[in-house]
């Protein structure tokens, strides 16, 4: 093309007329907008669920502090740590100490109880986590929204607040009975949308003798220094004591490998169901695109004879495609947005077999990936028409008045 | 001075399936600068043919083409796309406007191909409009104007980028007879006080009374070539 300046001009005139005559083929052009918009929809609010998910988790804990598991387990429920080596660690001068001298760490231990969720019958698993009073001081993140701090010794907890919203019977005030132990609920907590928010918490003295425990599951505490010094100084400090075979991590990193399966499993999910999807959306693009041509072909050839080249056609005719396909992706991406953002779900964490309750989340991110994925489908359903259509022979085309 | 228009030993083949079908079996033909030549013959003799190849819409399967002192059969089809811009109008039988667009916007069309600004280009269409009769329905879409209105349009859209050669394709086939009487005398208008060469395809006697020269194709093959008028 001798002038790009013409070259513009010319795909601009034949893209308008194109979509001109769009009003005529508002059907198949729906087909195509309502497909698209469906492969959209489907991959962000499900990528939307896997990024909320593992965002609860990694959100959760804060770099400055450690959680110390038996070694070998990856996970609190199938950790135990016991009475004397939680004393140990407590002492070790890597943890850190508050005004009064008192080290900054919680010995806690996690039972399931069964729940019924708010109008079902079925249990659930819920994380019931029994802590020393040390959570509350080394967890500044949490905040009572509701009633009251349990009292020592006493059957008393406090649920955190996506639990009280999504499990029956935990409002403030409540008795709820496990197999042999009746507590009351006296508080609602909040710790910024984090896993615990899923738990009901306990003194964990009380826990234990109710649940019949003897140990903890794990010890979770204030690194004195947080740096990556402090962090290795506590491990070296537990590797010097032979009583002592435990695994140092630092919350948000533990928390992430918790979300590491589910997440990884939603995520497959939404590609897979949305690749399906878009193969359909594909082969409605390209039929929508054919017929187009086929009802423009006279149009095209008397274009052509004109003088028109054929590159300008094949981009208007990709131009319309890729119009439709982001009408189809903003379309796709802002249902998401307004049914799924924020929209609260709890599920089983195959990790930690217990519900994790979390808010879709989409991101822009994600809304930018489902009109990549809009704007794809449009340029694989709209180039072999677009090729058929500049090499429309024109006196063929000519014929077919 | 050489005729703008010499087509030499033209012959066209179709393949159909497997067997290849010669549609013009050399056909020789000298058109003079401002003549006005209607090429007629029964159905399926090729008249569409022949004016295709000499429009460069196709090109021929043997023998040469020279419009205007160029080789037109053999260029490229990108070639010939700008070729035809620059050196020939179009009118069909069923006039092919875009029906989205304006009479204005239609005859606008081949001028998007030059390098006028869209001022000139308004200007100039409104003078093939004015040209043609139409002034006053620059601003009408194809679907309410009548036929002859359609077909006046679509003069106006081939005449208005001034091309060396008008080529028309049975461009009364669709209009009643006094209206086809009026766009013939359209025609005459252009090439006797515009000087326009124009090559016609028709099957309407009264219609090729108009041209200075008929031509008969019958089977391929030009089998008189009756000057008069
Ligand atoms: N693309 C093509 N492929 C195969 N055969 C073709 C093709 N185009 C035209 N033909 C054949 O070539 C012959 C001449 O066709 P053409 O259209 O030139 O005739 P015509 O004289 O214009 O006829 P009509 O008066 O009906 O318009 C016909 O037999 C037609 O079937
Ligand atoms: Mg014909």
């Amino acid at each position: 093309m001798r002038h790009p300046v013409r070259a513009l001009a010319q795909i601009a005139q034949i893209t308008l007329i194109n979509l001109r005559s769009l009003p005529q083929r508002l059907g198949t052009s729906l087909v195509v907008v309502v497909g698209i918009a469906g492969v959209v929809g489907v991959l962000v609010s499900v990528l939307a669920m896997g990024e909320g998910f593992r965002h609860t988790l990694a959100s959760t804990g804060r770099p400055g502090r450690v959680i110390m598991l038996r070694a070998g387990s990856d996970a609190e429920l199938s950790s135990g740590v016991d009475r004397d080596q939680t004393t140990l660690l407590a002492a070790l001068p890597a943890i850190a100490r508050d005004g009064s001298g008192r080290p900054l760490a919680s010995a806690e231990l996690v039972v399931m109880v069964d729940l019924p969720r708010k109008g079902e019958s079925h249990p659930n698993n819920v994380p019931f986590r029994g802590v020393q009073p040390g959570a509350f001081a080394i967890r500044d993140e949490l905040r009572l929204v509701e009633g009251r701090a349990f009292r020592r010794g006493v059957r008393e907890v406090i649920v955190g607040r996506k639990a009280a919203q999504q499990f029956a019977g935990l409002d403030v005030g409540s008795r709820i009975a496990f197999r042999d132990s009746d507590w009351t609920v006296v508080g609602t907590f909040a710790t910024g949308g984090d896993v615990h928010e899923s738990e009901i918490w306990a003194d964990a003295e009380v826990a234990m003798s109710a649940f019949r425990r003897t140990g903890y599951q794990s010890m979770t505490a204030t690194l004195a220094d947080g740096s990556q010094a402090g962090l290795a100084a506590l491990t070296a400090a537990i590797r010097r004591d032979p009583r002592l075979s435990i695994n140092v991590l630092r919350e948000p990193e533990y928390y992430a490998k918790q979300a590491g399966v589910l997440a990884r499993l939603i995520t497959v999910l939404g590609y897979t169901v949305a690749a399906f999807m878009a193969i359909g959306a594909t082969f409605g693009a390209l039929n929508c695109m054919y017929s187009a041509i086929a009802s423009r072909q006279v149009e095209i050839a008397t274009l052509r004879a004109i003088g028109f080249g054929g590159a300008p056609v094949v981009v208007s005719v990709m131009i319309e495609a890729l119009l439709l396909a982001l009408v189809g992706g903003a379309a796709g991406g802002a249902l998401a947005y307004v049914y799924c953002d924020g929209a609260s779900l709890s599920t089983l964490n195959f990790s930690t077999f217990s519900q994790v309750a979390f808010d879709f989340r989409v991101t822009p991110a994600l809304l930018g990936q489902g009109l990549a994925w809009a704007l794809l489908i449009g340029a694989a359903g709209g180039l072999l028409p677009a090729i058929r259509a500049a090499r429309l022979p024109v006196t063929t085309a000519l014929r077919a008045v | 001075m050489a005729d703008l228009v010499q087509v030499r030993a033209v012959t066209k083949s179709y393949r159909r399936g497997g067997e290849t079908i010669e549609v013009l079996h050399g056909v020789d033909l000298d058109i003079a600068r401002g003549d006005f030549v209607a090429l007629m013959g029964p159905s399926g003799s090729g008249k569409t043919t022949l004016l295709n190849l000499i429009g460069g819409l196709d090109t021929p399967t043997g023998g040469a083409i020279v419009v205007d002192g160029r080789r037109i059969d053999r260029l490229s089809s990108g070639e010939l796309s700008a070729w035809r811009a620059a050196h020939v109008g179009f009118v069909f039988q069923f006039y092919n406007l875009l029906p989205v667009l304006s009479a204005q916007r239609n005859v606008e069309l081949p001028l998007l191909l030059t390098s006028l600004s869209a001022a000139e280009r308004r200007r100039h269409a409104a003078i093939a409009l004015a040209l043609v009769g139409l002034a006053d329905r620059a601003r009408h879409k194809p679907r309410e104007l009548s036929g002859g209105q359609e077909q006046r349009v679509a003069i106006a859209r081939a005449i208005v980028s001034d091309p060396t050669l008008l080529v028309c394709d049975e461009p009364t086939g669709d209009l009643d007879r006094a209206t086809a009487g009026e766009i013939m005398a359209l025609l005459q208008m252009l090439n006797r006080e515009h000087g326009k060469t124009i090559v016609m395809v028709t099957h309407d006697p009264k219609a090729a009374e108009y041209a200075s020269r008929r031509l008969h194709l019958d089977k391929g093959t030009l089998i008189a070539d009756g000057a008069g008028a």
